[in-house]
């Protein structure tokens, strides 16, 4: 019973993640209809930057909550930066281009941050700090659930609460609904377009910044090809809940990264990523609009 | 005044691009021996690319917006390429040219330009495989490194466990690939566009993980050694001869591949394809099956990759998986991108330039697939069509007197 309890906490923490991630591909997808390729490059960024900004503080001594500040705000900022750029360099020119030309130019600015980051910094495995402690009362669980478990878990609530809010009940959400419904009506009724579409990578970014915030310091270590298969993931959530879908990429994740925990915990830990293509492929089958979305009919 | 004005703006620029750059570019922290080193200098570099990246696209977008009063200018610059493509006689002339140079080639140059060449004709092959799916079907396949894949690793177990040559497994690499073109193509026929390129990707991935896993299978990641070249007639070859061998296998190949793409093309099945890449409802609305299409590009496009992977394993005699990731799919794909979706002669043009550039630049092959993805937004930014766009067959309908 403890095994299944470990499996499905360290199930639910990766799912949770996983979130992080998926919510920028399924905002941008639901606002732009594109598959941002680069997103996972995004969240590997905001991971480098954190340990870079972590690594410095730490050694001009800061306390370790200013270090967990400090770093959580600078990857969130520079992800932000990072992912408005790209949107104004790779995507902006090409809104009324063909549908796959957007999606090249993605996939080729995603092997460009990846080799920009491993040219600029290194190849190699860096150690993450540790930046989540072990917390006492966790003690006479610890060896089922983790304090950085518990930590992800409440972060990740935290901040899918915040982005409700944003989306429900302000005039950037309001907004950014709108212009995913109908981007013309949207211009009409006064709303700038290109700014909410910039504000939703901002978003986007931003929550996969903290994504890789805490994956790595879960994980304690980062190199340049983590947002790769992070971005794969991620996106097979989104798709397992129905792209465009904001509850929806949250249970998708969730359900992605319970499959995953279970099956390397009862199953083989070998094949991890090929029960999570596996699955994608399987959804993409049987149910290509995901758990939570609307089946598209196509008008002529 | 104008000058100012977009020079403070590529001041701006610069300032964003090192502001943006700043952690990653200047720092560079050592965790284990705690030492932090700033790397000014690459916030100059990055300060002075940005400016002039900046000035110069203005200067272009200002170009462009002159040169669009008076169209005729444009069109002088591309006429040369097209005039030659579209005149028989010069064709001929220059393809004559151009074959003979690669058959003397190997006399004239050594060994390792022998095998770089080889290489390049290679993914010469590859890539007018995946201009199939990609260019002329429109179904944009990143995995295509998994049919690859599976025709070297055909050749490589076929050799290791039965001892079949070259020539026996070239066929049945290639219909194995073609078959698993097929495996992967019936789940993803209701698939959109861009839903497709991530399925496409996944099972990438899960052949290659395959690979690498099932190590009673495949031998996992240390991969097969002594894979046995091509024979000729029970001949044996010294290493050198057998190069050579191999790269005239790859101009027959080359040839073959050009011929018989080009007659797809213009067949019914090839207009077919162009068909469904433009619209798909109205493709099926003239009564086109639309699976069987699809399904048609998917194993023709893995056909050529298995035939390529066949070659592959027996041209380096040893393969491991890490030679098929998804890198190598990306290579293929802008290939196809940088040479100009569906356009026969630009997909050879970008598989020389992409392939024989790094080999010959070889200071800059760290900068390979930096450059290799710049190119591919680039491209889709300024010059979609890619640098020899596609010429439309066109009819035109002349009034007689």
């Amino acid at each position: 019973m403890d095994y299944f309890i470990e499996l499905l906490f360290s199930g639910l923490t990766r799912g949770s993640i996983y979130a992080l991630i998926a919510l920028g591909y399924t905002m941008v997808y639901g606002i732009i209809g594109l598959i941002n390729f680069a997103h996972g490059e995004i969240y590997m960024i905001g991971a480098f930057t954190a340990f870079i900004v972590a690594t410095v503080l730490s050694i001009y001594g800061f306390p370790l909550l200013a270090i967990i500040v400090i770093a959580g705000v600078a990857a969130a900022v520079w992800s932000s930066a990072y992912g408005y750029t790209i949107e104004k360099i790779a995507y902006k020119p090409l809104r009324h281009a063909p549908r796959l030309s957007p999606l090249i130019s993605a996939i080729g600015m995603s092997i460009f941050l990846q080799n920009y980051v491993l040219l600029a910094q290194t190849s190699d495995f860096l150690p993450f700090p540790e930046l989540i402690p072990d917390f006492e009362f966790m003690e006479p669980v610890a060896h089922i659930v983790g304090s950085s478990d518990l930590v992800i878990l409440i972060t990740t609530t935290v901040v899918m609460l915040i982005l409700t809010y944003i989306i429900k009940f302000t005039r950037v959400g309001k907004a950014m609904r709108a212009t995913a419904q109908d981007r013309t009506m949207a211009m009409l009724v006064g709303i700038n377009v290109n700014q909410i579409i910039s504000a939703t990578f901002i978003i986007g970014s931003a929550l996969a910044a903290i994504g890789g915030l805490l994956i790595a310091s879960h994980i304690g270590q980062i190199n340049f090809y983590i947002g790769f298969i992070a971005g794969i993931k991620a996106f097979t959530a989104a798709v397992l809940g129905g792209i465009g879908s904001i509850p929806g990429a949250v249970l998708g994740s969730l359900v992605l990264g319970l499959t995953e925990s279970f099956a390397t915990g009862y199953v083989s830990s070998d094949y991890e990523d090929v029960f999570a293509f596996s699955l994608l492929v399987l959804i993409l089958i049987f149910k290509p609009s995901g758990l939570l979305g609307k089946a598209e009919t196509k008008k002529v | 005044m104008l000058l100012i004005k977009e020079l403070k703006k590529a001041l701006g620029v610069a300032l964003w691009f090192i502001f943006l750059t700043f952690p990653i570019m200047v720092i560079k922290v050592d965790p284990i021996e705690r030492i932090i080193r700033y790397r000014w200098e690459n916030a100059a570099y990055v300060a002075i690319v940005a400016f002039t990246a900046y000035l110069v696209m203005s200067f272009f977008k200002m170009r462009k917006l002159r040169v669009t009063a008076d169209k005729k200018e444009v069109k002088k610059s591309q006429n040369v390429i097209y005039s030659i493509l579209n005149n028989k006689k010069q064709l001929t002339v220059l393809s004559f040219a151009i074959l003979a140079i690669a058959i003397i080639f190997p006399h004239f140059f050594s060994v390792y330009q022998t095998n770089v060449m080889t290489t390049a004709l290679m993914y010469v092959v590859l890539g007018l495989g995946l201009n199939i799916v990609v260019g002329m079907a429109g179904l944009l396949d990143l995995g295509f490194v998994a049919f690859y894949a599976v025709g070297a690793y055909s050749y490589a177990l076929l050799n290791y466990h039965f001892g079949l040559g070259f020539w026996v497994v070239l066929p049945i690499g290639g219909a194995l690939a073609a078959i698993f073109g097929i495996i992967l193509g019936f789940p993803v026929l209701r698939l959109r566009g861009d839903y497709l390129a991530i399925v496409t990707l996944g099972f990438g991935e899960i052949i290659r993980l395959i690979l690498e896993n099932w190590g009673e299978f495949s031998q996992g990641p240390s991969g097969i050694s002594n894979i046995s070249r091509p024979g000729f007639f029970g001949m044996d070859f010294s290493l050198e001869t057998s190069i050579m061998y191999m790269y005239y296998i790859m101009v027959i190949g080359v040839i073959v591949t050009i011929f018989i793409v080009n007659r797809l093309q213009d067949s019914r099945l090839g207009r077919a394809w162009i068909a469904l890449r433009e619209d798909e409802i109205a493709c099926q609305a003239m009564g086109i099956d639309k699976r069987k299409t699809k399904l048609a590009a998917f194993s023709l496009g893995a056909f050529w990759a298995g035939l390529i992977g066949v070659v592959f394993a027996a041209k380096t005699t040893f393969i491991n998986p890490a030679s098929f990731t998804f890198l190598e799919s990306a290579i293929i794909l802008s290939i196809v991108v940088l040479g100009g979706m569906g356009s026969i002669i630009g997909v050879i043009l970008g598989a020389f330039i992409l392939i024989l550039m790094p080999e010959y630049l070889r200071a800059l092959s760290e900068f390979r697939m930096l450059a290799f993805g710049g190119v591919m937004v680039a491209m889709m930014v300024f010059r979609p069509q890619g640098m020899i766009a596609n010429i439309r067959r066109t009819y035109k309908f002349e009034k007689q007197e």
